[in-house]
């Protein structure tokens, strides 16, 4: 596929998982037609093109869908070939970003979910306490992947940037609505800055949610849950 | 880290995950030094050069870790880049294979490993079910993936065939122990000949763990994962 073929990436405003693909193409520079997808009312060409998971996002380039949130940011990477590069180029820095991203969602998303969507004290609690945890675990990854440069992929975003920095809207809302820090200066200062700097580059702050607006959108996906799932007494 | 510098893999012979890195090894004719892990007791090793996951396997290059299997594979192939390519050139091809992959080891590997998980009858069948469903998806990937050719990769063995051939050992012997089918000549016979195929291939042969040897670590390892009580 070319890469002036046509480009539209099925997503909606407020998913983590779009916002990897939306920052990626921004990076690159690549227009794109966004498609903001009714989770609940799957439209016919999302279930066409992921019919295997029937979940967001789907970049869709020219006729071909490609899955998979990281799988999309390397797709981007290895067909929009200018720079900046988005993985790095030497083969063990790439390894150390492909583990760290994998880690994200292997252990550290399910924890975040757990908390914001979870029931229960005790189990919320240990919830926190493990995302702290792995928080401090990433705060040493960005002191050896950033080599005292501003990001993760050095001076530019790249792949690790992307994969853990499309969930700070969600980390501040979950932070509100739990009162409680998960990004903290005590425990994971370089982070903290880190996450300013990274809300404030162009690529980024077009398409990360106001954190009010994700709150509010928050607070009325949770009661949905709730009503599905009650507590059993 | 150069192509000449020493090459060492924790692991376990019986390991899919391993055998995956090994499989690759062996493409790219790699010397390296199997340092075989007792699943039962993590050494110090280990735990030293993963210690966020504390798993196998760990390619160890020079002195430098490299964790998780198909990250390792991705690994060899961008330093062995004289050796034959393990990832597909095209983009999209690469991104279809790493579909493919996320797939057998998110979905497809959860249903499976349900399968010896348990000893009641109801469970194990939803699993083998969902197992034989997930066959289907993956029997049909092959075709696309393949294009007529003998394997996932075309000519060449590549990425997803090191995904999905780590587990064929570990198919046969569940599918002899629960006396079922999960590659089926009715329902996925282009994955059988592939299995076949696979099976046979230079870089594969001496990987590829017996069946009866891998029986019999089987049965003494599985009661112990699932906490089977003791016989009377």
């Amino acid at each position: 596929m070319a890469e002036s073929s046509e480009v539209k990436l099925l997503g909606t405003w407020w998913s983590p998982f779009a916002m990897r693909s939306r920052i990626a193409l921004n990076i690159k520079h690549v227009n794109y037609a966004f498609v903001d997808e009714n989770l609940l009312s799957k439209s016919e060409l999302l279930l066409k093109s992921n019919s295997v998971h029937k979940k967001i996002p789907v970049l869709i380039h020219g006729d071909k869908p490609v899955c998979e949130s990281l799988i999309i940011v390397q797709y981007i990477d290895d067909v929009w070939t200018s720079d900046p590069s988005i993985l790095p180029s030497d083969p063990y820095d790439r390894a150390t970003a492909l583990f760290w991203a994998a880690y994200l969602d292997e252990k550290w998303f399910p924890a975040l979910k757990g908390i914001l969507f979870g029931q229960g004290e005790d189990a919320k609690k240990a919830l926190v306490d493990q995302a702290v945890e792995a928080l401090v675990l990433v705060e040493e990854a960005f002191g050896k992947c950033s080599k005292g440069k501003p990001f993760f992929g050095g001076d530019q975003i790249g792949y690790v940037d992307i994969a853990f920095g499309c969930f700070l809207a969600m980390i501040r809302v979950t932070e509100k609505f739990n009162d409680i820090k998960l990004l903290d200066q005590a425990k994971t200062p370089e982070l903290v800055k880190w996450a300013e700097r990274f809300c404030q580059h162009p690529a980024v702050n077009g398409v990360m949610p106001e954190t009010e607006e994700l709150a509010e959108y928050a607070e009325i996906a949770i009661v949905k849950m709730r009503d599905a799932n009650p507590p059993k007494s | 880290m150069g192509e000449s510098d020493e090459v060492k893999l924790l692991g376990a012979w019986p390991s899919p995950l391993a055998i995956r890195a090994r499989i690759a090894f062996n493409i790219k004719n790699v010397n390296y030094d199997f340092i075989q892990e007792d699943v039962e007791a993590k050494s110090e090793l280990l735990l030293k050069l993963n210690p966020v996951h504390k798993r196998i396997p760990v390619l160890v290059h020079g002195d430098k870790p490299i964790c998780e299997s198909l990250i390792i594979v991705e690994y060899i192939d961008d330093v062995w880049s004289s050796g034959p390519s393990i990832l597909p050139s095209d983009p999209y091809d690469r991104a279809i294979a790493r579909f493919w992959a996320t797939y057998i080891d998110e979905k497809w590997f959860s249903y499976f490993k349900g399968i010896n998980a348990t000893l009641q009858e109801k469970p194990k069948k939803a699993a083998v079910d969902q197992t034989v469903e997930g066959l289907l998806v993956l029997e049909e990937a092959f075709v696309k993936c393949s294009d007529g050719k003998p394997f996932f990769g075309g000519d060449q063995i590549g990425y997803l065939d090191l995904a999905m051939g780590g587990y064929l050992a570990w198919l046969t012997v569940t599918e002899n122990m629960n006396g079922i089918k999960l590659l089926d000549q009715a329902k996925t016979p282009q994955l059988l000949k592939w299995a076949e195929r696979f099976r046979q291939h230079p870089a594969v042969i001496g990987v590829m763990p017996e069946t009866e040897r891998l029986t019999e670590y089987a049965n003494y390892i599985l009661p112990k994962m699932r906490g089977d009580n003791p016989p009377k």
